[in-house]
């Protein structure tokens, strides 16, 4: 186990945000969030509709331009860069090998009429891998990975149900090994059942590649079971941060008690 | 011998804002040590707030005001102070944590929630169930049991299971909040022995016991904490 | 002799400078395509008008032209636009192409190598390879930019999954010079291995889509693949059967209404020629025709 690794690695932050707002004409969408995330460290972020959570996600994955402050983030050569200041294929590049984003609607970030070997095989395409055979098995390894029948690999997603849909985003994103993973509502609009096997996968990945995640989800169920650390943000703001079971059995701000109150207990 | 857990007027308040802003005075003035191979018990009648000084300790609960010192990694931290991330590497690598109820995730096999701490801290999985093997097999968890997870267990194996998973690791610190509550005699000399054993390896531990049998067996001190009761 | 109302080759001169100043960018950024200021044309979009504006904006008096469509001189296209031009610049036309120096043509490459100082012009119909995986214009010209070709290799791989081989036969992209991703125009991917390091210069024009592209003599142009599933050139299975040529694209001619077919050489010019010198293939009539000057 690399845990010497590990450990000298832990010692440097992966994304940095100060100071991070976002501002459309006199409506705060976002207001100064900051923070530090390690590497292998899950953040949550837990808000209801409208609490800015997703554009927080947006600005954090430099889809989006702030207002102000900055995202900084170590890239694979030990180097903390301000995201602002990298060229726009550098910041392509990023999005498509060190990073991944698992968006809530599958389709949304898959090709759905491509199948799902081509799928999961367009990042290693896209960095410059150049035999079939090759791709293919991987594709085919990352199948099985996400629990998905390898028989399955040269079916589109159109033929696929919504949790065997996500489980591909995984995969398509996970194959260029990111170090880091946003979530934007992974386990949205899917069954119970099929949310619960979906989290399972997400927890054991994410703790057997050493994957620092931010995950923004309303469900508070789902950061218990995923995160380290959450944020709760309520009308742009972060109102409480802490260890996930700190904010969660301990929660200081009304808002955040509200929130704990509001789950049916199991 | 080292002190492993200095706690220095710690306090902690709850205020209830769903109900009006209600202030729920907990402890103040929390002061007490805690020496390698030490085990202290706190006593109290219910409510007094023994399991919320050692949720306090764990990092659980946020502390109002004071200072919890831990001696980790060669230093006293003061966890009441620290960054979220330093606390979990205290979690990880020095304090044990034994709850009054299991909390495990679902879907887990026993076996795997038992070796988990191991894991996290390099064993490989093999081994790692391979202690966690031999531990349930003390605690009489039947093998057979293993394989499932733990949600569908009796309150007493899952009692069983949930000090497994705290005793397994090699922690200097244990916390053991009600260790023994639902176990019948035979298993609870198990428990007792495992203390017994875990204080001769030099582990600080602190207890919450009921059992007056129990408290004897296994205090060198009781820390009662009505004296740090809180005006209401 | 002109009509008095056109301009030598029917653009007037304006145009065709912008034409030209678009060409010029074209054959610095190989592969890359240029956006032009395409005009009304006196023949519909898909009927060669990008083509057209090309061969009309580089056309001088002393240069003997060629078209051909799908091979053929004598296709009721290349026959109009052969005209339109003679008509419009009074250029001498043929239909040799080791004769021609300007050649303009659709969906084929003359058999016959080309030599410097020829100008081979293409019709394209859709410029931008990635238009049927990308439908956004936005994206694919981010793509070209950025040269983030991932998307093309996805198509090929799909091919592969779904037919065992890459099944593209025409339209087969390349990359040019190393870094355009550009689509051939409709030639058969038979064709593709004449585009590399050719000593004539080749220009792209598409009309309706407002783009022109080149490729300049010598520049080196790749067929993608992958490593393991390398490009191969298309084989026919027997050579013409009226001239015995074994490397030339056949076209397939049925003959009678019980399903007889021949394969014939697309190019007729070189078809004609290999017959003049007295090859013979399966189908041949004892005595050859001797060849319509246009």
């Amino acid at each position: 186990m690399p845990d010497v690794q590990r450990e000298t690695q832990c010692d440097q932050p992966l994304l940095v945000a100060e100071g991070l707002s976002k501002s459309y004409g006199r409506l705060a969408a976002c207001r100064d969030v900051s923070f530090t995330l390690y590497p292998g460290e899950v953040l949550a972020i837990v808000g209801e509709s409208g609490s800015g959570k997703t554009t927080l996600l947006q600005m954090l994955s430099a889809q989006l331009a702030s207002s102000a402050g900055h995202v900084s983030y170590r890239m694979r050569d030990g180097v903390l860069r301000d995201l602002n200041s990298l060229g726009e294929a550098e910041r392509r590049f990023l999005f498509r090998t060190d990073w991944g984003y698992v968006r809530q609607d599958p389709a949304q970030g898959l090709r759905m009429a491509f199948s799902a070997g081509a799928n999961v095989g367009e990042r290693l395409m896209a960095v410059g891998w150049s035999h079939y055979g090759r791709i293919r098995d991987a594709a085919s390894s990352w199948l099985e990975r996400v629990e998905i029948d390898t028989a399955r690999i040269d079916d589109a997603p159109r033929t696929y149900s919504g949790g065997m849909r996500q489980r591909l985003q995984i995969a398509r994103n996970l194959v260029t090994e990111p170090r880091l993973v946003f979530m934007d509502e992974p386990t949205g609009g899917l069954d119970v059942s099929v949310q619960a096997r979906l989290l399972d996968l997400m927890r054991n990945l994410v703790s057997e590649l050493g994957l620092a995640a931010i995950v923004v989800t309303h469900d508070l169920a789902v950061a218990r079971l995923l995160s380290h650390r959450v944020m709760v943000m309520k009308g742009g703001e972060v109102i409480e941060t802490g260890l996930t079971d700190q904010v969660l059995d301990d929660p200081h701000e009304p808002y955040t008690q509200l929130l704990v109150s509001s789950i049916l207990p199991p | 011998m080292s002190v492993m857990i200095e706690m220095t007027g710690a306090e902690k308040t709850f205020t209830m804002h769903l109900q009006g802003g209600v202030r729920l005075p907990v402890v103040r003035g929390v002061t007490f040590q805690v020496k390698a191979g030490e085990c202290v018990v706190l006593s109290g009648p219910s409510g007094a707030g023994k399991s919320s000084i050692l949720k306090m300790i764990f990092g659980n609960y946020r502390c109002d005001g004071g200072r919890i010192g831990i001696r980790h990694e060669g230093a006293m931290i003061d966890l009441a102070n620290a960054e979220p991330r330093d606390i979990l590497s205290v979690r990880r690598a020095t304090i044990g944590y034994v709850s009054q109820f299991l909390r495990a995730i679902p879907r887990v096999p026993t076996i795997d929630v038992v070796a988990e701490p191991l894991i996290v801290t390099g064993t490989s999985r093999a081994d790692a169930r391979q202690r966690a093997g031999h531990l349930l097999r003390r605690l009489n968890i039947p093998e057979r049991l293993w394989t499932l997870p733990p949600s569908t267990f009796s309150g007493g194996e899952q009692q069983r299971v949930n000090i497994a998973r705290g005793f397994i690791s090699d922690h200097p610190v244990l916390l053991l909040d009600e260790p023994t509550a639902s176990l019948d005699a035979a298993n609870r000399e198990v428990v007792v022995d495992l203390i017994d054993e875990k204080k001769c390896a030099g582990v600080a531990i602190v207890a919450i016991v009921h059992d007056d049998e129990i408290r004897r067996w296994i205090a060198d001190r009781v820390v009662d904490v009505t004296a740090f009761a809180a005006a209401a | 002799m002109n009509a008095p109302a056109y301009n030598f080759a029917y653009l007037d001169e304006q145009t065709k400078r912008m034409i030209r100043r678009a060409i010029l960018k074209a054959v610095a950024i190989p592969g890359y395509q240029v956006p032009f200021a395409s005009r009304e044309m006196p023949m519909p979009y898909g009927w060669g008008t990008g083509g057209v504006q090309v061969t009309a904006a580089i056309l001088g008096p002393d240069d003997v032209l060629k078209v051909i469509d799908q091979g053929s001189d004598d296709t009721t296209n290349a026959i109009s636009i052969r005209k339109f031009f003679a008509k419009t610049a009074g250029v001498a036309t043929t239909t040799a192409t080791t004769e021609a120096t300007v050649i303009q043509t659709r969906h084929r490459i003359p058999e016959a190598p080309l030599h410097a100082g020829q100008v081979l012009v293409y019709q394209v119909p859709i410029p931008e390879p990635l238009r049927f995986l990308e439908p956004r214009e936005t994206e694919t010209r981010r793509m070209h930019a950025l040269a983030e070709y991932g998307l093309m290799h996805v198509k090929l791989y799909e091919d592969i999954a779904r037919f065992g081989h890459i099944a593209t036969s025409y339209a087969y992209p390349v990359k040019v010079n190393a870094r355009y991703v550009m689509d051939p125009s409709p030639t058969p991917k038979f064709d593709n291995p004449k585009m590399g390091n050719c000593p004539a210069l080749q220009l792209f024009g598409a009309g309706r889509e407002k783009r022109i592209y080149a490729i300049p003599p010598h520049t080196t142009v790749v067929s993608l693949d992958f490593e393991d599933h390398p490009f191969t050139p298309y084989r026919f299975d027997a050579p013409c059967a009226l001239c015995g040529a074994g490397d030339a694209y056949l076209d397939e001619i049925v003959t009678d209404d019980n399903g007889s077919r021949m394969f014939v050489c697309s190019d007729t010019d070189y078809c004609e020629s290999r017959q003049a010198a007295g090859h013979r293939g399966s189908e041949s009539a004892a005595p050859h025709k001797e060849r319509a000057h246009a």
